[in-house]
């Protein structure tokens, strides 16, 4: 479970997050759904420990990851992976390295040995396997295609199948089939894993499709809470544009 | 104004701060956890033996140019003869450790500053962090392990190129005897000098690792802003340099005097 407590974040003047409070149960996939720069990632970067906030706190299975000493810290992200927006591949490795990367820096936690050499080749072969990327195991992230490189950073992920997902902005600046072989892909890694997944995004189609909960974020707060069907019944200026812009656009279309 | 200036002023503290706690960091994680091999032996060949041909270039002109304006202006006053004993002191002691350092930095220092800076936008370093590895560590340890080891390496190379340099400027354009050129060297050259030149050296290497790494860790802002860090750190280093140069040449020599000084 993911419990954020009234967290708080200002870069200079700007006031990003102002007391965000936030439960998130294990094993369901919440979608965070927001416009650009309300503050979404910067949550999710809260979450991951990679950002210290000015007030509140964030708990992971019960550990308050603020204040942790960097070694403890590393063992709580050790469970937890994050899908970057631009998805972040070392670019001075190849696909196939790059989805080794934590394996070959990291022991085996069963066996508190670093993981042998087959174990990596079997888990690389498999996790590329997954995300349908098993011949471009040679390649450079240079050498891929923007969907490309979000499947081969999900690769990344699923070889150390953490228990903590989190995504930021999985399908921005996909088209449409590839941003829906994403989400296919973020629902078979959830199931795979059986891990807790957050999900920024401002693509209410995938919200829709992937999310157990949807929670609305304005103004450095969660405005609200409530599953997929429920959330579109709220009456919020930013809902109903959505929703207009998601369901209508597309009916009249149909229609003419 | 004031406020202007009490606002450069805390942030240069702040970095002052961050740049310590980066240096204890990567120490520590050095020690705990030494770099891979691997790791090290990329940093090793990328400063080391990539440096070679700039490193030869820097140390060849400068010993020309220096015995060349020595031979010129003793040899009116009758002291030719010393040309290769100025050539090799300040190739030891000054321009052999500072030259090298200073190319060295302009090769190395601005690449290494550009690719962290550019991991930095583009999140990279966000990703080390998530997969639970330390980015001083990762990144930064095995540059400064291997910055230590090839730079005293490298400013060796360079001063004896500088010397070499001399000796042919001297020997086969003015005419002096290969004697005259060196003989005076192993009298008046002592093991101080040669420290010195190390000591340089390594500080030197220090100095610049520390600085374009800790620039390219806080880049931001994209290409533009990687392009200011890459610049500023380097500019920052040279100053570095030139202060350290001058406050080890005074300390390291009133050390040698002291010394000196017990003996008698």
């Amino acid at each position: 479970m993911i419990k954020i407590v009234d967290l708080w974040k200002t870069y200079g003047s700007n006031e990003v997050l102002k007391g965000i409070t936030l439960t998130i149960n294990k094993g369901e996939i919440l979608v965070i759904l927001g416009k650009s720069g309300v503050g979404k990632s910067v949550l999710l970067k809260h979450i991951m420990g990679l950002e210290l906030p000015d007030k509140g706190d964030v708990e992971i299975e019960g550990v308050k990851i603020f204040g942790l000493e960097k070694p403890e810290l590393y063992q709580v992200q050790k469970n937890m992976g994050m899908l970057f927006q631009g998805a972040a591949l070392f670019d001075s490795m190849d696909i196939g390295t790059n989805t080794a990367f934590y394996l070959e820096n990291h022991h085996n936690p069963k066996t508190h040995k670093s993981f042998s050499s087959q174990e990596i080749q079997k888990r690389v072969t498999n996790a590329l396997n997954m995300v349908g990327l098993k011949d471009v195991a040679h390649k450079m992230p240079s050498e891929l295609s923007g969907g490309m490189k979000k499947r081969a950073a999900l690769a990344r992920l699923i070889v150390y199948r953490p228990s903590i997902l989190l995504y930021d902005e999985p399908t921005t600046g996909l088209d449409p089939l590839t941003a829906q072989q994403i989400n296919e892909l973020i629902l078979a890694t959830q199931k795979e894993l059986n891990g807790t997944s957050v999900i920024v995004t401002h693509d209410i189609h995938s919200a829709m499709y992937l999310a157990d909960r949807i929670a609305l974020c304005d103004e450095g707060q969660i405005k609200h809470i409530a599953k997929p069907m429920d959330f579109l019944k709220i009456d919020h200026p930013m809902i109903n544009f959505l929703k207009k812009s998601a369901f209508l656009q597309g009916e009249k279309r149909c229609q003419q | 104004m004031f406020g202007k200036i009490k606002s450069y002023f805390f942030k240069a503290c702040v970095a002052t701060g961050e740049y310590v706690v980066a240096i204890a960091d990567v120490c520590n994680a050095t020690i705990k956890r030494p770099p891979k091999w691997r790791l090290l032996r990329e940093q090793f060949f990328n400063i080391g033996v990539l440096s070679f041909f700039v490193v030869t270039i820097t140390g060849l002109s400068t010993g020309i140019v220096l015995a060349a304006q020595s031979f010129y202006q003793l040899s009116d006053k009758g002291l030719a003869s010393l040309t290769g004993l100025m050539v090799a002191k300040a190739m030891i002691a000054e321009l052999g450790p500072v030259l090298t350092a200073f190319m060295v930095t302009g090769r190395v220092g601005s690449a290494m500053c550009a690719e962290i800076g550019t991991m930095k936008v583009t999140e990279q370093i966000d990703a080390l962090k998530s997969m639970a590895v330390n980015p001083n560590s990762y990144l930064m340890a095995p540059r400064f392990i291997a910055g230590i080891t090839m730079m005293p390496i490298l400013t060796i190379y360079s001063t004896i190129m500088g010397i070499f340099g001399g000796y042919i400027i001297s020997c086969h354009f003015f005419g002096m005897a290969s004697s005259d050129y060196f003989y005076p060297m192993p009298q008046h050259i002592t093991m101080f000098d040669v420290h010195t030149c190390l000591i340089k050296a390594a500080l030197f290497s220090v100095i610049f690792i520390t600085v374009c790494c800790y620039k390219g860790f806080n880049a931001k802002g994209g290409a533009a802003g990687v392009g200011k860090a890459t610049t500023e750190s380097v500019v920052i280093s040279y100053i570095c340099i030139l202060i350290a140069d001058f406050l080890l040449t005074i300390a390291l020599n009133s050390i040698y005097q002291e010394i000196l000084f017990d003996r008698r």
